[in-house]
């Protein structure tokens, strides 16, 4: 990791040198911010706290423990000595209260801390929304390294388990569950399986992979009450309709909520003499990340955006990869003179429904508006797929969803940003596809399945016999 | 685990107990014309007066034998060394040759049985548990449970299973007399193929190809669904069985030397010793051809395909001691150790033994021209040191023996000379790389941990940046575990392939380098 030595006098002004930055939280968003602060910040003090764990790990790979394809040290993405090393301190501990006024955490152990600069990147915690039974031994969410702690001492010698919430953390449990060879039955509210995300047919198909699992998907079916037994142990569940489904284990992933109890449920006893934090569902900020408290700021899935940074974003974002711009774009505004607001870029994510991978870039609603066209094709396999969603005056791209075919970031990124003729998109997928050499490719089908609908002839746009040789895609 | 499966675990297990158990059956008895038939000619009389002694004795197990044998053949040897005789000293190792031909046992006289009820039904279980995994499944990655296994994650299975693969290499090595009993199984194939009994290389050569063969079913199975795994494993099963294996026992058998075309010095470090260009010039316009070849693959075939393809189409596509580790090695791939440290290690080891098989070789070339004017003899103390450490101890008993302790890629990756020089190539002069996609990257880590050279993928992938590694032998798995989507193997333009200060796709505000 190379270090820069000369921070000191450009970026920040001199009055900003030796600042003791403080930073709550260990996860993406945190330790980004950490690390780029201190590539452009020699003199900085800067202390990541966490109560969680020791060193950042990666949090979306806590399934991955759980099926046994890797151990916790496999998800550090960084050696233990990096911290030193960057001079990055750790501390474990879980913060309890914050002093604005004297610009000091409390510890749950009493001890204090004072700060400069407070970075506020707490994350998310599972939601609950009231069930009777929710706090039952058994019935838990999906998210910190405590709660898979507990889902492996939950889940020890039990024969059945009910999952409630269909979404990524739901068929990511239910996927967990099965590789233990423990039988789920996951009950989704939504017609289809996360079709508030993906559109019909995506969605669809996900149903059926997920009954291919052997997972017994329940659509439309939600939540009434968790029944537990004398020793407050779960032993079933109700459904809204009134079914009773016996089961040793409830996961509840019904979404999450920026973790920020501790910020507003304490009352501190000298109140009048501390400032308190604006906070809605989640901390609120400006588009530089700042809360209503001079140096004090908050990123990642905690932060909630006074206004949306695009249209097609929301005012909370909970992804990976958004964690990540807060961190780079704050760390950017504490290092420089000229802060500059947060402006993502093109929408992407991805995740992995069982075996079939999804990759999403720019605007592709579960419906759209009238002013939008979609071509979408399945292969007869019925794993892969492809939508796109176009102007249908313009004929631009708007966006991009694939499902089991991967598809190259810079090429859409570019295609969408620059509104590139969804034609020429097409026409070019060969050079898109970021599928693995030999994979059969699927983008004559596409291209053929357009032509018969629109009754055009469009051709694949040609590589030489030379490129084939040599595998070369360019 | 399907009821079948077990059975097929329960006869393998069966078949490797017997195996094992083997050498210590049957009698031995040394006769006078067994002496003379195994002895060179110049050897025979003294040979059979010191042996004199063991003639018509029965000898209820090797041990006793071969003990008999060394007392007598070492106090000889040692007479003449006291009195400085060392014209008169013999140093060939009969020990192998003469136990073999001494064996009285069952297994000389049903080799086919004893074959059978070792190696062919620890192959028939073996099927039986590989064929039906994941059966029913669908097609997608197979980890589940591997760090619970004690097989797959150093647990006592793992142990025990290094330690017999590191007894098997050091006795194939260095003992190779007390294994002859299952060196007779495989008489009759030898005799076959090349017209020759077996040697313990020929017993190797055949166990090492079942293997590839037998686990590459396994990839076959594992990796379903996945085209270049597929691909991949089939060319190694191919190139092992009829490159390694079958090739050159016939040219054998056709009175040539044998020669593996697809082996490349450094790799084959013997390739330039005056008994392997001897043996090729002396053997026609085929054995001109071996010569000229080999030095054509050294001279330009590294060069050019790596330019092309990247070390992969050698390292895993082609090479025997890469085809062992893709398939044999395949379950022990998380045990690489993925610091900064081991790769520190890693590149001073593997340099190191490309400049010892340089400068041995160079000098062997210069003394093989000057007529052995140089340095005489003192070549041949180089190559038995370079053989015994690098050729066999570092290959054979650490590459091999430590697969299960730290996993399937310890030779490739810390000693091999011929991976250092493809690895020189790929890192300065070539098309090819794993290519990062954009800013999918979640840090899961699942690439790093299955990565078998080490190579911590994961640095590279979430920073946006291309990965662009001397040793990185593409075997594909990181590409194919990623959950995202975000790694590929490919060749392209040589601009933009390494992308040190990446800047990574998503985040309009700034343009931060990672």
């Amino acid at each position: 990791m190379p270090r820069s030595h000369t921070l000191t006098t450009i970026g920040p002004s001199m009055s900003k040198a030796n600042r003791n930055i403080v930073i709550i939280g260990n996860g993406i968003s945190g330790v980004t911010c950490a690390r780029h602060i201190r590539k452009k910040d020699d003199s900085a003090q800067i202390t990541i706290i966490s109560g969680e764990t020791d060193h950042f790990f990666s949090r979306t790979a806590l399934m991955y423990i759980y099926m046994g394809h890797m151990k916790y040290e496999h998800t550090k993405p960084y050696e233990d000595w990096f911290w030193e090393k960057n001079r990055i301190n750790l501390k474990r501990a879980w913060v309890e209260k914050i002093d604005f006024e004297e610009k000091a955490l409390i510890f749950s152990n009493k001890e204090s801390m004072t700060f400069d600069v407070l970075v506020l990147a707490t994350g998310s915690k599972p939601n609950k929304f009231g069930w009777p039974g929710q706090d039952l031994k058994g019935v838990q969410g999906m998210y910190s390294y405590q709660d898979l702690e507990l889902m492996e001492s939950n889940s020890k010698d039990i024969s059945k388990a009910v999952i409630v919430g269909g979404g990524l953390i739901g068929i990511e449990m239910a996927e967990m569950l099965n590789s233990r060879k423990i039988p789920v039955t996951f009950l989704v509210r939504e017609k289809n399986f996360w079709d508030n995300i993906l559109p019909l047919e995506e969605s669809k198909m996900i149903n059926r992979h997920i009954l291919e699992h052997h997972i017994d998907l329940r659509l439309e079916t939600e939540l009434g009450e968790i029944i537990g037994d004398e020793s407050g142990k779960v032993k079933a569940i109700k459904t809204k309709a009134g079914e009773k489904i016996d089961c040793q284990f409830v996961g509840l992933t019904v979404g999450v909520s920026p973790n920020i109890e501790f910020l507003r449920t304490k009352p501190l006893e000298s109140s009048e003499n501390n400032k308190t934090i604006q906070t809605n569902r989640g901390i609120i900020v400006d588009m530089f990340f700042k809360t209503n408290i001079p140096d004090v700021y908050a990123i990642g899935d905690c932060a909630e955006f006074q206004e949306a940074p695009a249209t097609d974003r929301k005012n909370i974002e909970q992804v990976w990869y958004t964690g990540r711009m807060h961190g780079e774009t704050l760390a950017f505004n504490l290092t420089s003179d000229k802060p500059v607001p947060y402006q993502p870029g093109v929408w992407f994510n991805s995740a992995k429904f069982f075996d079939i991978e999804y990759q999403t870039y720019g605007f592709v609603p579960p419906v759209w508006p009238e002013e939008y066209e979609s071509l979408y094709w399945e292969d007869a396999g019925g794993k892969i797929a492809i939508r796109f969603l176009y102007g249908k005056s313009d004929m631009k791209i708007k966006g991009v969803n694939a499902f089991g075919w991967r598809l190259r970031h810079d090429y859409f990124d570019k295609a969408i940003s620059e509104g590139w003729m969804f034609e020429k998109v097409l026409t070019h997928l060969n050079k898109a596809s970021f599928n693995p050499e030999f994979f059969k490719s699927h983008h004559k089908a596409v291209l053929d399945h357009y032509n018969k609908q629109k009754g055009n002839s469009l051709k694949v746009h040609k590589i030489s016999f030379f490129q084939k040789l040599i595998g070369s895609r360019t | 685990m399907k009821t079948i499966q077990k059975i097929g675990l329960v006869i393998f297990a069966f078949g490797l107990l017997l195996f094992t158990l083997l050498p210590f059956f049957g009698s031995y008895q040394l006769e006078k014309e067994t002496v003379e038939v195994n002895v060179k000619e110049i050897h025979t009389e003294e040979m059979v007066e010191v042996l004199s002694p063991m003639f018509g004795k029965t000898y209820s197990s090797n041990f006793a034998f071969i003990s008999d044998f060394k007392s007598y053949f070492n106090a000889y040897n040692d007479g003449l060394k006291a009195n400085q005789e060392w014209d008169k000293v013999i140093w060939d190792n009969y020990a192998f040759a003469l136990t073999k031909a001494s064996s009285t046992g069952p297994v000389s006289e049903n080799p086919f049985l004893f074959l059978g009820i070792t190696v062919l039904i620890g192959v028939f279980g073996a099927l039986l548990y590989i064929l039906p995994l994941y059966r029913g499944q669908t097609e997608g990655i197979k980890n589940d449970g591997i760090f619970f296994s004690s097989m797959n994650s150093r647990g006592l299975l793992g142990m025990i299973t290094g330690a017999w693969l590191i007894l098997f290499y050091i006795v194939l090595y260095w003992f190779p007399e007390y294994i002859t009993n299952l060196v007779l199984m495989v008489d009759p194939i030898s005799m076959a193929l090349s017209g020759n009994p077996a040697s313990q290389w020929f017993l190797y050569g055949f166990i090492y190809t079942l293997a590839i063969i037998v686990m590459g079913i396994r990839m076959f199975r594992k990796y379903r669904g996945n085209a270049y795994q597929t691909i991949r494993t089939t060319s190694v099963m191919f190139f092992q069985l009829a490159f390694a294996f079958l090739l050159p026992e016939i040219l054998v058998l056709m009175n040539m030397p044998w020669h593996d075309f697809k082996n490349i010095w450094p790799l084959d470090y013997s390739f330039f010793y005056e008994y392997r260009i001897d043996g090729m010039i002396s053997s026609g316009a085929l054995g001109m051809f071996m010569l000229i070849w080999g030095i054509i693959l050294i001279v330009v075939g590294v060069p050019l395909f790596t330019y092309f393809y990247g070390k992969r189409w050698y390292c895993s596509w082609v090479c025997g001691c890469g085809g062992l580790a893709e398939t044999l090695g395949d379950p022990y791939r998380q045990l690489s150790d993925k610091t900064v440290k081991a790769w520190k290690i890693e590149r001073y080891l593997i340099h190191g033994v490309l400049g010892f098989a340089v400068i041995s070789t160079a000098l062997t070339i210069i003394n093989y021209f000057t007529g052995f004017a140089l340095l005489g003899q003192a070549t041949d103390q180089l190559h038995s040191i370079y053989g015994f450490a690098i050729g066999s101890a570092f290959a054979g008993v650490i590459g091999t023996g430590f697969y299960p302790l730290m996993g399937n890629r310890v030779w490739c990756r810390f000693g091999c000379p011929l991976a250092a020089y493809l690895g020189l190539v790929q890192r300065f002069k070539s098309r090819f790389r794993i290519t990062t996609n954009g800013g999918q990257c979640i840090s899961c880590g699942n690439c790093s941990t299955y990565c078998e050279m080490g190579i911590d993928v994961r640095w590279y992938a979430q920073r946006g940046q291309n990965i662009v590694r001397s040793s990185c032998v593409g075997c594909g798995v990181c590409s194919a575990v990623c959950p995202r989507g975000v790694l590929k193997l490919e060749n392209g333009d040589e601009d933009g392939r390494i992308n040190e200060m990446p800047i990574i796709i998503g985040n309009k505000s700034i343009t931060v380098k990672a």
